[in-house]
C-alpha cells in the first residue's frame, strides 16, 4: 500500500490508485468534473489539477500515486490553473441555473462555488441564449448542449458501461458538441434509452424528464425481466416517482435497462384494477372483497379434483406462488398447476435435470467477467435480457472471445468474433456438428468425461450421422464456421455457454438443451468459474414460480409428486391427502378445457390468451370453460374473458422474493400501499382458501410462507426473510449458515449417480416446415422497449419507442412479393391471419420472418404452432410455416 | 429495382471495393474517409454507416471523427460554389451581410447545397486578401469589395450563363 501525503497529512492509497482517488477516498475534496468512479480516467476539464513536489502541475485523475509522492492541492498556482480551466469550461455553458432542472445537484455548481468564481466575471463568460437546439426526441430524457461542458462522461459511460458508442464528440473548436451518427435525434440513433449517460452527466446537459423529487427510497427488485436487477424505488405520497440501481448489487452493479429504469409508469397507472369485477350479462361490474371471494369460494368447492386448473404467476412472488400451488394441491385436490415457464424454459427444467440433475442455470452473472469464450445461442441477449446483454459486450470489449448463433442479425453481431446464422430449428444438427469437430479434432477433455461424466460412447456413436456436409445443408451455416466456432469453444477455457428461448421454444426444445448440455461436458466446462451452461430465464420470478412447484409434477424444489416419501411429508405438513398423478401441463389443460374436461381456472398474473401459440385454440377454451377467475393488476386480454377478476397488488406494493436467473433468491419490500382496494396476491389466495374451509393458510407476512417454504423444500431449507437482506442467496442453500451455491455441480452432479449423463441425440426438423402455400418461416421473438403486452404498454414512453407491431422480411422475400417497408400485410398461418406492417431488412435471412407479441392490436400468437416438446411440452413459438401478403 | 435504388447499388459497390484495399484496422478511419470523398465528393450517409461495420467501431464514432475536419463533407457539393470570407476584416467590413443575402437568394444555410444541387454555400477564415475586403470567392475566381447587391449580380450571372 503506497503512502502519500496530501497537503501534509498522509494518506494511505490503493495500489494502482490515482491521486485524485486516493484524496477522495481519504475524505480530502479536490475539484474534478471529467472523473466519474465508474469510468476510465480521461484528463479533460483539468479543474483537478494538484501540485506533486518534484513535478509540477499534474491532473490528479490521471496521476497514479507513487509511495512517498507529496501532493499539494491548494498552492497559489494550482488555484490559479485551476481558475482559468473553469472559465474556459464556463464560457461555453448556459448559465441561467435557475431554470436548469440540475439545480443544486449539479456538479459543475459545485466545482464553481469551490474555487470560487466572481460574479461579475461569470456573468462576461457564460452563455446568454442558447446556441444549439435541445434534443427532446427521447421521451425519457433531455438533452440540452448549451448546458453540456464536454466532459465527456456521457460518451464513456456509452462506450464502457453500455458498450455500443451511440455517442461521441462531433465537430471541432466553439462548435464541439455531443452528437449522435449524423447529429440526428437520439431515438433515430442506436441509443437504447438505458439512462446509464442521464445519471452519471455533472450538468444540466441530460437530465430525466418529468423528474420528481423522491422523499424516501425503498429497496426491491425489478418487475420485468429474469436478470433480476436490485433497484431503489423513490417514493413520493403513494407513488413510485423514480427508480435508481442498486449500486452494490451483485447482479446489476447499479445499472439498468430502459424498462427497469423508466418503466415504472404501470404501477400508478389509472388504469390499475381497483375493484374486485364480477361479470354480470356479459359487463364486470364493481363488486365487495367479500362478494367476491364469497363467490369464488362457493364455485371452486364444485369443481375440486382435475376439472380444476391453476395457473401460477411468473411476476407474482415466491411465497405466492408456493400458495398457488398449495391450493391447487391441498385445497382443490389436483396437480394441475403450471406457469408460463412451460412456453419458454421447460426444457431447460427438463433437459438439465436429466444432464446435470438440477435444472436451474450452473453459474452467476458475474461469471461473465471472467469467461475466455462466451457462445451465445438463441438469444438476443441486449434486448431481451439488457444488462447481463451490456456484461457480454463489455466482455468481448476486454478480450473475450465471443460466439453468437442465431436466425437473425442480432445486436451482439456487432460484438461477435464468429457469427452463426443458422436456420430456425436447426441447433441440435448444428451443436452436434460442433461437438463432433471437437472430437475429431481430439480437443475434447478424456479426463473430465471419464471421472465426471457417463453415457459417452453412447454420445460419440450418434454424432456419426453430423457429417458437416449434412450439418452445412440443414443449418446453412458454412462449415468453416462452425469448425470456427467448435476450435474456439473448446480450446478458449473457461467457456460459457449462455441459451435462451431460441434454444426451448421448439418442438425438440429439450434436445436442444441436451445438445448444449453435452457440448459442455465434452469440453469440461461445467462446474467451474466462468465455465457452464446459462439458459436466461424470462420473466422476473420464472425461476421461482417453477421452484416453488408451480408444475404439474413436483413439489416446491422440483420433489417428484410420484415419490411416496416425498408425498406423505407435504401430505403431514398441509394435513391433507394429495394426489400422485402428475397434473396437466399448460396448453394441455386448454386442450382439455375445449373437451369439457378441465372446468374451472384460476389464473394468476398471466396474458395467457396472448402469450399462448394457437391463440384462437385458448380462446374458445376460455369461452368454454365454466367458471374462471383471473387475478391482475391491469385489465389484460385474459381478464376480459373472466367470471370473476381480482385486483391484486403489485410488486411495489407488498413483501415477498423474487429469484432470478441465476438462482438468486433477493426479497422485494413494500414501497407503497396497494393502489385502490388491490389486495397482495398471497393474502388473496389465503382468503379464497380459507373462506373454503381449509385450515393451513393463516399467514399474517409472507415471510412466514417463507419459514414454511424452508421447512419443506431441503434445497431452501436455510433461507429466511432475515438472511435474505443483502444481496440474497443463490439456492440451493440447506442449512441456515449455508452461504448458498454460486456455481453447481463444482464436485459431482445432482445426478442419481452423480455423473454428468451424456444424451445422444439426432437431427429433428421442426414440426412445420415451409412448403409451396406457407413458404415463409415465421420465427418470434422480444422487443427491449416490451415486456409481453399489459404492462409495458401502460408506460408512455415505452410505447412511444416501439408503438406497433412489424413483421421483418428479406428484401429478396419482399421484393419477390412486392412489398415495400412499411406496406400494410397480411400475415396466414395454418391457424389463422393477422394484419400489420412490412419492415424491410436485412437482418432476416431469405426465407425467415420475425415478430414480436407484443400487442393486443396484432396477436401473433394466433398464428403460433401449439406443436410441443414431448418431454418438456413446450411449444413451438420459434419455427412457424406462413404466407404473407399485400393487405 | 428503381433507378434510384439501381444508383444506390452502384454506389455501395463502389465504397465496398474502395474498403477492400484496406485491412480493417481503426487507425485506417482517416484515410478510408479521404478516399471515399475523393470517390463521390462527399461522404454519403450509408458509407460512413459501412465503414464503421468495417472497422467494427461504432457510427457516432466516425461522425465524430469526420465532423472534426474541415475537409469532409456531408452533402453533396452544389455545381457552383460560393465561399465567402468570414475573417477578421472581411467580418468588419459586412461579410456578415453577404452571407445573409446569399442564404436569402438560395434558400440555404452556411455549408449546404440547394436540394437541385446547383449552388453551395461555404465559409471560411481569412484567405490572405484582406486589403479587398469583404472577399467572396465563386468557382474558383476571388471578388473583392463584395456588397450584398454585387453578390446578387454575380449569382445572377452565372444563372444566366447556365440558362444559355
Ligand atoms: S452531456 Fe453531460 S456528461 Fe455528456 S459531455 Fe456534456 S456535460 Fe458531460
Ligand atoms: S441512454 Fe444509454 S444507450 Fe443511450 S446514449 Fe445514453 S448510455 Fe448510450
Ligand atoms: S435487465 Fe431485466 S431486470 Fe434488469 S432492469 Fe432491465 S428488465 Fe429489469
Ligand atoms: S477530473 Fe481530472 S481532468 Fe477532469
Ligand atoms: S479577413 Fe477576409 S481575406 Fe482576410
Amino acid at each position: 500500500m503506497p503512502a502519500v501525503y496530501i497537503n501534509g497529512s498522509k494518506v494511505e492509497a490503493k495500489d494502482g490508485a490515482t491521486i485524485l482517488q486516493a484524496a477522495l477516498d481519504a475524505g480530502i475534496y479536490i475539484p474534478h468534473l471529467c472523473h466519474h468512479p465508474d469510468l476510465e480516467p480521461a484528463g479533460i476539464c483539468r479543474l483537478c489539477l494538484v501540485e506533486v513536489e518534484g513535478r509540477g502541475i499534474v491532473a490528479s485523475c490521471q496521476a497514479q500515486v507513487e509511495d512517498g509522492m507529496a501532493v499539494w492541492t491548494e498552492t497559489p498556482m494550482v488555484q490559479k490553473a485551476r481558475q482559468i480551466s473553469l472559465e474556459l469550461l464556463l464560457t461555453n455553458h448556459l448559465g441561467d441555473c435557475l431554470s436548469c432542472p440540475k439545480d443544486n445537484e449539479c456538479k459543475l455548481q459545485e466545482v464553481a462555488s469551490y474555487i470560487g468564481i466572481n460574479e461579475e466575471r461569470f456573468k462576461q463568460l457564460r452563455m446568454l441564449a442558447p446556441q444549439f437546439p435541445l434534443d427532446e426526441s427521447n421521451p425519457f430524457f433531455l438533452r440540452d448542449p448549451n448546458r453540456c461542458v464536454l466532459c465527456g462522461i456521457c460518451v464513456r459511460t456509452c462506450d464502457e458501461i453500455q458498450g455500443i458508442g451511440a455517442i461521441n464528440y462531433a465537430f471541432r473548436g466553439f462548435a464541439t458538441t455531443i452528437a449522435t451518427f449524423g447529429n440526428k435525434p437520439i431515438v433515430e440513433s442506436n441509443c437504447e434509452s438505458c439512462g446509464e449517460c442521464v445519471v452519471r452527466c455533472p450538468t444540466g446537459a441530460l437530465v430525466p424528464k418529468n423528474y420528481r423529487k423522491p422523499a424516501k427510497e425503498v429497496k426491491s427488485i425489478c418487475p420485468y425481466c429474469g436478470v433480476g436487477c436490485s433497484i431503489y424505488l423513490g417514493v413520493r405520497g403513494n407513488e413510485v416517482v423514480f427508480v435508481r440501481g442498486d449500486k452494490d448489487s451483485p447482479v446489476n452493479e447499479g445499472q439498468l435497462c430502459v424498462k427497469g429504469r423508466f418503466g415504472f409508469g404501470f404501477i400508478n397507472s389509472p388504469e390499475r384494477l381497483r375493484k374486485p369485477l364480477v361479470k354480470r350479462n356479459g359487463e364486470f361490474v364493481e363488486v365487495t372483497w367479500d362478494e367476491a371471494l364469497d363467490l369464488v369460494a362457493s364455485k371452486f368447492s364444485q369443481y375440486k379434483g382435475d376439472q380444476f386448473a391453476a395457473v401460477a404467476s411468473a411476476r407474482c412472488t415466491n411465497e405466492e406462488n408456493y400458495l398457488v400451488q398449495k391450493f391447487a394441491r391441498a385445497v382443490m385436490q389436483t396437480n394441475n398447476v403450471d406457469n408460463c415457464a412451460r412456453l419458454c424454459h421447460a426444457p431447460t427444467v427438463a433437459g438439465l435435470n436429466i444432464a446435470y440433475g438440477t435444472g436451474g442455470g450452473t453459474n452467476p452473472i458475474s461469471d461473465i467477467d471472467g469467461a475466455s469464450c462466451i457462445f451465445v445461442i438463441g438469444s438476443n441477449t441486449t434486448v431481451a435480457h439488457p444488462v447481463v446483454g451490456t456484461r457480454i459486450r463489455r466482455a468481448a470489449r476486454r478480450g473475450a472471445t465471443l460466439i453468437v448463433a442465431d436466425p437473425r442479425r442480432i445486436e451482439l453481431f456487432n460484438h461477435a468474433h464468429v457469427c452463426l446464422q443458422q436456420r430456425p430449428g436447426s441447433d441440435v444438427a448444428l451443436l452436434m456438428g460442433m461437438a463432433r469437430v471437437i472430437y475429431e479434432q481430439g480437443l475434447h477433455d478424456e479426463e473430465f468425461i471419464r471421472e465426471r461424466c457417463e453415457n459417452f460412447e453412447a454420445f460419440v456413436e450418434s454424432l456419426e450421422q453430423f457429417e458437416l456436409d449434412f450439418v452445412e445443408e440443414v443449418t446453412n451455416v458454412p462449415k468453416e464456421k462452425i469448425i470456427q466456432a467448435a476450435t474456439l469453444y473448446a480450446t478458449r477455457k473457461p467457456s460459457l455457454i449462455i441459451y435462451s428461448l431460441g434454444i426451448t421454444e421448439h418442438s425438440h426444445g429439450a434436445e436442444n438443451v441436451l445438445a448444449l448440455a453435452n457440448l459442455a461436458m465434452l469440453t469440461g466446462n461445467v462446474g467451474k468459474p466462468s465455465a457452464g451452461v446459462m439458459p436466461l430465464r424470462g420473466q422476473n420470478n420464472v425461476q421461482g414460480a417453477c421452484d416453488m412447484g408451480c408444475i404439474p409434477a413436483s413439489f416446491p424444489g422440483y420433489q417428484p409428486v410420484k415419490d411416496g416419501a416425498v408425498r406423505r411429508k407435504f401430505e403431514k405438513a398441509w394435513g391433507c391427502r394429495l394426489s400422485e398423478k402428475p397434473g396437466l401441463t399448460l396448453v394441455e389443460m386448454f386442450q382439455e378445457a375445449l373437451k369439457g374436461n378441465v372446468r374451472a381456472f384460476y389464473i394468476v398474473g398471466m396474458d395467457l390468451a396472448y402469450s399462448m401459440p394457437n391463440a384462437r385454440m385458448v380462446w374458445e377454451a376460455l369461452e368454454r370453460a365454466e367458471f374462471v377467475v383471473v387475478q391482475e393488476i391491469l385489465m389484460t386480454g385474459t381478464a376480459k374473458f373472466a367470471h370473476v377478476i381480482l385486483p391484486g397488488a403489485s410488486f411495489a406494493e407488498k413483501d415477498g422474493t423474487f429469484t432470478n436467473l441465476e438462482r438468486r433468491v433477493q426479497l422485494i419490500r413494500k414501497a407503497i400501499e396497494p393502489i385502490g382496494d388491490a389486495r397482495p396476491d398471497w393474502w388473496i389466495t389465503c382468503e379464497i382458501a380459507k373462506r373454503m374451509g381449509a385450515t393451513g393458510f393463516d399467514y399474517s407476512h409472507p415471510s412466514e410462507v417463507m419459514d414454511e417454504i424452508a421447512r419443506l423444500t431441503p434445497s431452501f431449507a436455510g433461507m429466511s426473510f432475515a438472511r435474505l437482506e443483502g444481496a440474497g442467496i443463490q439456492w440451493p442453500c440447506t442449512s441456515p449458515d449455508h452461504p448458498g451455491t454460486p456455481i453447481l455441480h463444482i464436485e459431482a452432479f445432482n445426478t442419481p449417480t452423480g455423473k454428468g449423463h451424456f444424451s445422444p441425440l439426432q437431427y429433428k426438423p421442426p414440426a412445420e416446415m415451409p412448403d409451396d402455400e406457407y413458404p415463409l418461416i415465421l420465427t418470434t421473438g422480444r422487443s427491449l422497449y416490451h415486456f409481453h403486452l399489459s404492462m409495458t404498454r401502460r408506460v408512455e414512453g415505452l410505447l412511444a419507442l416501439h408503438p406497433e407491431e412489424r413483421i421483418w422480411l428479406n428484401p429478396k422475400d419482399a421484393s419477390k412479393l412486392g412489398i415495400a417497408d412499411g406496406d400494410k400485410v397480411k400475415v396466414i398461418s395454418r391457424r389463422g391471419e393477422v394484419f400489420t406492417r412490412a419492415k424491410v431488412t436485412e437482418d432476416v435471412a431469405p426465407g425467415t420472418a420475425f415478430m414480436t407479441f407484443h400487442f393486443y392490436e396484432t396477436p401473433t400468437n394466433i398464428l403460433v404452432n401449439e406443436a410441443l416438446c414431448p418431454i418438456a411440452k413446450t411449444p413451438e413459438f420459434k419455427v412457424t410455416a406462413i404466407r404473407v401478403e399485400r393487405a | 429495382m428503381s433507378q434510384m435504388e439501381l444508383i444506390e447499388e452502384k454506389m455501395e459497390e463502389r465504397v465496398d471495393r474502395i474498403l477492400s484495399c484496406f485491412s480493417g484496422r481503426r487507425e485506417e478511419l482517416i484515410v478510408i474517409l479521404q478516399r471515399i470523398q475523393d470517390e463521390f465528393g462527399y461522404l454519403p450517409e450509408f458509407a460512413l454507416i459501412r465503414v464503421a461495420k468495417f472497422l467494427g467501431v461504432p457510427e457516432a464514432h466516425v461522425y465524430g471523427v469526420a465532423s472534426f475536419y474541415a475537409q469532409f463533407r456531408f452533402k453533396p457539393m452544389g455545381k457552383n460554389v460560393i465561399t465567402v470570407c468570414r475573417g477578421t476584416a472581411c467580418h468588419v467590413r459586412g461579410s456578415p451581410m453577404v452571407i445573409e443575402e446569399v442564404k436569402n437568394r438560395l434558400g440555404i444555410e452556411e455549408g449546404d447545397t440547394t436540394p437541385d444541387l446547383r449552388w453551395t454555400l461555404e465559409t471560411v477564415a481569412c484567405i490572405g486578401m484582406c486589403a479587398l475586403a469583404p472577399c467572396v470567392i465563386v468557382n474558383g475566381k476571388v471578388h473583392g469589395k463584395v456588397t450584398p447587391r454585387r453578390i446578387a449580380e454575380i449569382i445572377k450571372a452565372v444563372e444566366g450563363v447556365e440558362k444559355k
